[in-house]
Order: C-alpha cells, then sequence, then structure tokens
C-alpha cells in the first residue's frame, strides 16, 4: 500500500505573472509544472530537485518534476503545486452540491520515476 | 484624469500618462496606478505590484486575428452570426466566466442568456460559490475596505494567502495604513495567519496558527465553542485541529479584546472538503463575535470584476451565480445548474464562455464534454479554451483599451480610465452584436410558428416533440 499525501493546489504570485505573459508562455508553465515537496518526504523516497514523481489520485494521473518546499513551508505529507492543468487533472468531478470541485486537499500517492512518459 | 503631453519627436508614438488608472487583475481593483505609455504599449506601472505590472506592461495588442472560426481567421461579423446560430440552434446552452470583463458586458450577457434560455454561471462557483451559499443560509456581517483601512485592530486571514494571490492588500487596505481609529498603522493592528501550509503571508503574521489539513470546519466550531464559554477537551481540540487547545483559547481573548476585528478568507475554505459548510462555520462565529466586540467577514475575491458578475447576476435574475433560464424564469440550484456540474454531466450541448479558462481549470470530464460541443470563446489573450472554440474572438483587454465599471471584492464600483485604443473590438461590442442578431432569429422563428405563443420560439426535436 503506498503512502497518501495530501495535494494543495493553489495560487503563486509567478502564476499571476505567468497568465499576463501568456498561458502558452514559460513563466506560466514551468509554474505549473512543478510540485513542491516537503524536505522528509524529499528525504524519505531520495528525491532531489527536478527529479520526476508519478502522482495518482482516485480520478487522473499525472508524472511531474518536484523541487524542494522551503524549510517549514510545508509539513511532511502535504504537497503543493499551483493550480494549472496538472492539478485539474487529478481533480474530480463531483461537486457535492456545491458547483465547487474539492480542488484542495486531495488524496494522492507518489512515487520516483526515472523519467516521465513522453 | 488622463493627460497628454507631446514627445518632442513627430517620429515617436505619443507619449501619455494615465493618473488613477485602475488594475483590474485581481479583487482589489486598485484604482490608483499611474501608467506611462507609449504608442500602444504600458512601460510603466508605477503603484502597481508584481501581479498589477505583468498586467499592465503584457497587455499590449495582439495580433491574433479578431474573430477565428474552427481556427480559421474570419470577419467579426461571421463570427457574431455563427455564435448565434449555435446558440439559437442549441437545446441546452451554457453560458460561463463573465468575471474578468465589465459590468457593462455582463449585463449584455445575461440578457443573452434570457433570450436563449441558457444556463448562465460565472467563475464564481469555482471560487467564492460556496461562500455566496453560505451568505444565503447565516448572513453576511460586513464592511468597505475603507473600514478596515480606517478601523480593523484584529485582522485574521483564514485560508487565503494574499501575499501572492492580492500582494497590495495589505499596505492598501488591512494591515499597513494609518486609519482614523488605528493612527499608528501595523502598530495599531494584530495579524493573523491560519493556513494548513507557511504562506509568504504566514511571515507578516504577528500569530502563525498552522492547521491539520482538512480541519477548517474543526477549528471554526472550537472557536465558536470558545466564544459561548464552552468548555473543551484538550486533547480532542489537539486531535481535531493539529492545534492545542490553549493557542484557540490565546486567539478567543485577543478576538474578545480587540475593537474592530476582521476575517478575511479565501478558497483554503471554500474548495476543501466542507465547502459552504466551512463557510457558513466562519460567517456563524463572526456572527457570534459581535456579542462581545465589533467583528466583520470578507472574502478575498480573485478575479477583476468577479464581484461584479455577482451583482450583475444578481440583478438580472434574483440569484448571484448557477443559474437556470431555460423555463423563461431563473432557477437557482448550485451543484445542478454550476458549469463544472453542467459540464461534467455532459449535459451542456453548446457554450459561450466569456473572459475565463475552463480548459485550463476544469476537472477532466468537464474539460473533455466541452471540447466535444460547438461553443463560442472571448478572450484578449489565446489560452486553451480559446484553442478549441469554434468561435473565438480577440478582445480588447477591459481597463486597458476599454472604459466600463468593475466591483472591487466590497461591492464597491470603480470606473475604468483605459490607457490606449486596440484595434480588436471590445467584448461589449461583440455581445451587443450576438444580442441583436440572436433577437432577430428568435423573431423569424415567431413569426413562422402560428403556435408560437410563448416567449421563446417552439424548436423541433429529434423524435418529432415540440420543445419550447
Amino acid at each position: 500500500m503506498s503512502k497518501t499525501y495530501i495535494l494543495i493546489p493553489g495560487r503563486t504570485s509567478q502564476q499571476g505573472v505567468g497568465i499576463n505573459e501568456g498561458k502558452f508562455e514559460e513563466t506560466y508553465q514551468s509554474e505549473i509544472s512543478v510540485l513542491q515537496v516537503a524536505l522528509d518526504d524529499m528525504e524519505e523516497l531520495g528525491l532531489e530537485a527536478n527529479d520526476f514523481v508519478r502522482v495518482t489520485s482516485e480520478h487522473g494521473e499525472i508524472e511531474i518534476k518536484v523541487k524542494p518546499a522551503k524549510k517549514g513551508e510545508l509539513p511532511a505529507g502535504l504537497l503543493f503545486i499551483a493550480y494549472g492543468d496538472y492539478s485539474s487533472r487529478l481533480m474530480g468531478a463531483d461537486t457535492h452540491g456545491s458547483g465547487m470541485p474539492t480542488s484542495k486537499g486531495i488524496d494522492v500517492t507518489m512515487e520516483k520515476i526515472a523519467a516521465p512518459s513522453e | 484624469m488622463a493627460t497628454v503631453t507631446p514627445d518632442a519627436s513627430q517620429q515617436e508614438p505619443e507619449l501619455k500618462i494615465v493618473e488613477d488608472a485602475t488594475c483590474t487583475f485581481c479583487g482589489c481593483v486598485c484604482d490608483d496606478i499611474e501608467l506611462t505609455v507609449k504608442g500602444h504599449e504600458i512601460t510603466q506601472a508605477k503603484r502597481a505590484c508584481v501581479l498589477g505590472k505583468a498586467w499592465f506592461l503584457n497587455h499590449s495588442v495582439d495580433d491574433r486575428p479578431s474573430c477565428l472560426i474552427k481556427g480559421q481567421p474570419a470577419s467579426v461579423e461571421e463570427g457574431i452570426e455563427r455564435a448565434a446560430q449555435i446558440l439559437t440552434q442549441s437545446r441546452y446552452p451554457l453560458m460561463y466566466g463573465l468575471s474578468d470583463t465589465t459590468t457593462e458586458s455582463q449585463r449584455v450577457a445575461v440578457s443573452i442568456a434570457d433570450w436563449v434560455g441558457a444556463n448562465v454561471d460565472t467563475t464564481t462557483s469555482v471560487c467564492h460559490g460556496p461562500s455566496g451559499m453560505a451568505f444565503q443560509g447565516v448572513g453576511e456581517v460586513t464592511c468597505s475596505l475603507g473600514e478596515v483601512r480606517n478601523r480593523g485592530d484584529m485582522i485574521i486571514f483564514w485560508g487565503s494567502n494574499p501575499a501572492e494571490s492580492h500582494p497590495r492588500h495589505f499596505t492598501r487596505y488591512s494591515l499597513m495604513p494609518k486609519g482614523m481609529f488605528v493612527p499608528n498603522g501595523r502598530k495599531d493592528r494584530t495579524c493573523v495567519v491560519i493556513d494548513v501550509r507557511k504562506t509568504k503571508s504566514a511571515n507578516t503574521a504577528d500569530i502563525f496558527i498552522q492547521l491539520k489539513p482538512r480541519s477548517d470546519f474543526e477549528a471554526l466550531w472550537t472557536l465558536r465553542a470558545l466564544c459561548a464559554g464552552v468548555e473543551l477537551e484538550a486533547e480532542q481540540v489537539l486531535a481535531d485541529t493539529g492545534v492545542e487547545l490553549a493557542v484557540w483559547q490565546d486567539l478567543m481573548d485577543r478576538m474578545k479584546d480587540s475593537r474592530f476585528g476582521v476575517f478575511f478568507f479565501g478558497m483554503g475554505l471554500t474548495m476543501t472538503r466542507g465547502k459552504h459548510a466551512n463557510t457558513e462555520a466562519l460567517l456563524a462565529l463572526t456572527r457570534d463575535m459581535n456579542q462581545h466586540t465589533r467583528f466583520v467577514c470578507k472574502p478575498n475575491r480573485g478575479h477583476g470584476n468577479v464581484t461584479g458578475a455577482d451583482n450583475v447576476v444578481a440583478w438580472r435574475t434574483g440569484y448571484p451565480f448557477g443559474v437556470n433560464l431555460a423555463r423563461g424564469y431563473p432557477r437557482f440550484n448550485p451543484g445542478e445548474y454550476t458549469a463544472s456540474d453542467v459540464l461534467a454531466r455532459g449535459e451542456a450541448d453548446a457554450a459561450i464562455i466569456i473572459a475565463s479558462d475552463p480548459m485550463a481549470n476544469f476537472s477532466e470530464p468537464a474539460r473533455q464534454h466541452l471540447k466535444s460541443i460547438p461553443y463560442i470563446a472571448f478572450d484578449p489573450k489565446e489560452t486553451p479554451t480559446t484553442r478549441n472554440a469554434e468561435v473565438a474572438f480577440t478582445v480588447a483587454t477591459y481597463g486597458i483599451n476599454v472604459p466600463g465599471t468593475v466591483y472591487r471584492m466590497d461591492d464597491i464600483p470603480i470606473p475604468l480610465r483605459p490607457a490606449f485604443d486596440c484595434h480588436h473590438p471590445s467584448d461589449l461590442e461583440i455581445l451587443q452584436g450576438i444580442e441583436a442578431r440572436v433577437q432577430e432569429i428568435r423573431a423569424q422563428g415567431l413569426v413562422s410558428s402560428e403556435e408560437g405563443s410563448s416567449l421563446r420560439p417552439a424548436r423541433e426535436l429529434a423524435d418529432g416533440g415540440i420543445a419550447e
């Protein structure tokens, strides 16, 4: 049984800057395409910056680059990603009668991979 | 007020200073920006934050065609005709977005939705929609940002990270300003940040409380209990919230000792399990606090005019988002008439997407369905949504090329002062064109239908039946 992490997608100022430059430009694409991982979790999985992981939720799967979170920013077990295509692929469609899919606090598993499939 | 200073050289583009320009990137809607404009380019945006600078300096005129139909350049008139045909031939059209345009455009858009019996929803539904539901259930103890600036001495950010999402929030409204009853500014205010991660905003706080993920509801009810003087078990509180009871008690004591407390909350509450129940708990706590001192609660709204979208849709239909007009009268039901649900369930057979990007932000089932139906998209820039649209309009940017009105996050309407003209039409002009053409098509339908006593033209269904 793989360890479960909790994924928090959220806004970043770089993502906001990237939206203005253009969603197909480097700033936006690089900001939404990296997963922040707590230092303890990086160590536990033997991860270094720019390694790739496969992240799987009940609703989808992504392969993405990691970077270590700043010290103290994330507790172990919590992952962060800027909102975008990658985070949306892990989100379910059910809104539980609210109109809002559960977009934060998503249960996921994470495993190190050698390189992305594509 | 814009002033024009002629440049020394006739060859150089005209140099212009626009004073008190309004930034429409986020819900702060800062209206004190000084723009230096050289021809069709903004070269400086004084007083703007990092997001505001990126907004103003990256919206020069896009050289894409003003209209694309199935990816091919077309005239705006052809685009309007195709859009009107798509909408009038649809049995379940969805209108979505609206938060990054003027209230004037929003108003016309809702009219179109009414004419074609559309399901109209805004980006509120995937932002503070659950807060809208909570407001209806509990009520809202509220105030303007000006009151926060002049009175707030206990500022609590819950599940909100304005340091990254609303960078001038602290300096313009909530923490730094010297106000009438807080003459020493930051020194007179206590700032508390409550979040599951130590965000950049946490670095600004006097007190940072790091919650266990997905325990906002339990934490808020812990505070409600402490507000009411109910005794709690320390071990249970720690297990439920990940925070010691003594920390919560200390916070409650400080809240009761304050003169004017403010909760600013973000999507940490509305997007996390519990959603509207989380927000209801916060609004109820705010109401409870008014038995002890003055306390208010405000959502930190994201997009520039998302608050305007709530206001306009509410003026026109009686409800703020997630409204279905198919029967000729408005029905409101989040979860049923909200865009994410309508698409994920495969219900809409056409869509009109105005100033938003669901192809980037919605769940995969919703995105796949949107991709499979004809839809019209409006955006100043190319996005995943415009790329897949049957009709994609490149429009002038509101606030930079287009005048109008936007609502700040505290429901204050603010005028826009555009910096330069753009050869692309505004979304208002295109929406007015679509509305006029939809009315013509409907009128022709009524003339040709002898049984058409309804305001809506009868339409033949695939099985031979008649739909209204």
